[in-house]
């Protein structure tokens, strides 16, 4: 199919990026390969959302240093971006949330886009070039994550269920997985999910490269090298601001995550 | 006496046909060194990459140039892994002993630039030096060090992989493996929950020479190999952040992998199997 036929589509990655690494952005390569292969897609733009230091995660380090990390790392990418609108929010923002603020955002983009050709070419509309019908078709934009994403889902309070059907009936999901999960599974389990399977994604990645980030700042408050892990930008800058420590993983310590907090306000904390 | 502090000089060799380089290779290097130095004993002073060269007659091997300026712009950024090209630039295919046996030799040959302490005689502990009346170097007492602590080891660092070839019948000689343990030493980079243990377990020779054999755990799985970027690339699927951007970019620009590459020496014998079942008819 060709390429001006498809649908446009924007994938959205939230996470804590507490550190960035090199599996996170690949994320992003896998998704758009598959989404290519199946012949209805065009990948527009990947963005990465590094969530919100309300978010009370331990060991979460300051979202300024987070952003700065996640933009040096795509500095050589030529269609993933990190986004500080999620960061920059007074409190933490329901992921739902991320997804509309950002669909909308693509969609000002397109109707700006529309008024520049409506200027520029006033007498020509009727040849409307393949690049203007593209963008005239509505883009797609689905949440990118991984399949242990899918399980969080299940998690009490953590999610609120108009929520979960609004990200899969409304945006959809692109999930990548490892060999020898199966992810179908958590589909199956969920009436919810499996209702709105056909807007499910499932990516296998069969090269496995599971760096996490805790593992990542592990190594790095031992003196243990992530060269390779993750870029070589990034090593430097968090050599540079000394950004993983033993305090700095110590941080929110015993917090409740802050969805949890709102979620489920009459349960105590656990460390009250 | 000797410097209780003094820590052994170790340098890493890595075999292979880094037919493309990838991050996982690189990582071996980093995890060894990480290794080495925590056990308090060891200075990892060197990597070297070695790839091997065309004769291997390995299915889907490139060109010997291309991979070795690929594995030439993956280290740009190193400052102590580096790349030689002695193996491959050899028109026969070499034995590893061979190539480790010449690292070592290449280390070892006293130059002008080497500390004082190469230049002076070394004996072993336990033998009377010889009386040489006519010499008037100073006699340093306190270097009668074992040879070992002062010319670097040169260690093979490897995966699980090549340590469990060695029992896939005429790939490898037995005398060479003994003197590669024996002799030099191996790191063999592994994931948990491999069989490695029960391998060494296994065979006589390396249960021998086990404590010249160190085994690295890595904990982050990392599963990159060459044969899946090769595979990914036929597919026009991304290599990005598998392998350095430098290496990716130039694989791009060569397009170098492709099903007729892969095609290349299918149906040849590997070199060292055609040469150690020759051996055995003579």
């Amino acid at each position: 199919v060709r390429m001006k036929n498809r649908i446009p589509l924007i994938l959205l990655a939230c996470g804590s990026f507490n550190p960035i690494t090199n599996m996170h952005m690949r994320l992003f390569e896998v998704a758009r390969d598959h989404l290519h292969q199946t012949g209805q897609y065009q990948v527009i733009e990947g963005i990465m959302s590094p969530v919100n230091d309300d978010y009370g995660k331990k060991g979460l380090v300051s979202a300024r240093h987070r952003i700065a990390m996640a933009k040096l790392a795509l500095e050589t990418s030529d269609w993933i971006r990190a986004d500080p609108w999620e960061s920059e929010q007074e409190t933490w923002t329901e992921t739902v949330k991320v997804l509309r603020h950002h669909y909308n955002e693509s969609l000002r983009l397109l109707q700006f886009r529309k008024e520049l050709m409506k200027n520029k070419w006033p007498i020509e509309r009727s040849t409307e070039d393949s690049l203007s019908n593209q963008h005239s078709v509505l883009p797609e934009l689905k949440l990118l994550c991984g399949a242990d994403f899918l399980q969080t889902f299940k998690t009490p309070n953590l999610w609120k269920e108009e929520h979960i059907k609004e990200i899969v009936e409304k945006f959809g999901l692109v999930c990548i997985s490892r060999a020898g999960s199966d992810p179908a599974q958590y589909i199956n389990e969920s009436d919810l999910l499996t209702k709105f399977q056909h807007n499910i994604f499932l990516v296998k990645e069969w090269i496995q490269n599971e760096i996490s980030a805790t593992q990542i700042r592990y190594a790095l408050c031992r003196g243990l090298s992530v060269k390779y892990l993750i870029p070589d930008s990034v090593i430097s800058y968090i050599a540079q601001h000394n950004i993983y420590t033993e305090e700095s993983e110590q941080k929110n310590e015993g917090d409740l995550l802050q969805p949890l907090k709102l979620h489920n306000t009459t349960v105590n904390p656990l460390n009250d | 006496t000797e410097d209780p502090d003094k820590k052994i000089e170790v340098v890493l060799l890595a075999c292979g046909s880094f037919n493309p380089i990838t991050n996982m290779h690189l990582r071996l290097f980093e995890l060894a060194r990480d290794y080495f130095h925590e056990t308090g004993k060891y200075k990892v002073i060197k990597g070297i990459i070695s790839p091997v060269g065309d004769a291997y007659k390995k299915k889907g091997l490139i060109s010997a140039n291309h991979r070795v300026t690929m594995a030439k712009l993956a280290t740009k950024n190193s400052d102590w892994v580096e790349v030689d090209d002695w193996e491959s630039s050899q028109s026969e295919w070499l034995e590893t002993l061979k190539v480790l046996r010449y690292h070592h030799q290449k280390l070892s040959s006293p130059e002008p630039t080497n500390s004082l302490q190469n230049a002076i005689p070394l004996t072993k502990p336990g033998r009377k030096r010889k009386q040489e009346p006519n010499r008037h170097d100073p006699v340093k007492k306190k270097n009668q060090s074992p040879d070992i602590k002062s010319v670097p080891q040169v260690k093979l660092l490897c995966g699980s992989d090549i340590l469990e070839s060695f029992g896939i019948p005429n790939l490898w000689k037995m005398e060479d493996i003994t003197e590669i343990v024996e002799n030099h030493g191996l790191v063999c980079i592994s994931r948990v929950g491999n069989s490695v243990q029960k391998f060494i377990y296994e065979s006589d020779i390396l249960w021998r020479h086990k404590n010249n054999i160190h085994l690295v755990e890595e904990w982050i799985t990392n599963d990159i190999s060459s044969t899946k970027i090769r595979r990914a690339l036929r597919r026009g699927q991304s290599i990005r952040y598998l392998v350095p951007d430098a290496v990716q970019a130039y694989i791009e620009k060569n397009n170098l992998y492709s099903p007729e590459s892969e095609d290349r020496n299918a149906g040849v014998v590997l070199a060292p199997l055609q040469k150690h079942a020759s051996d055995s008819r003579n």
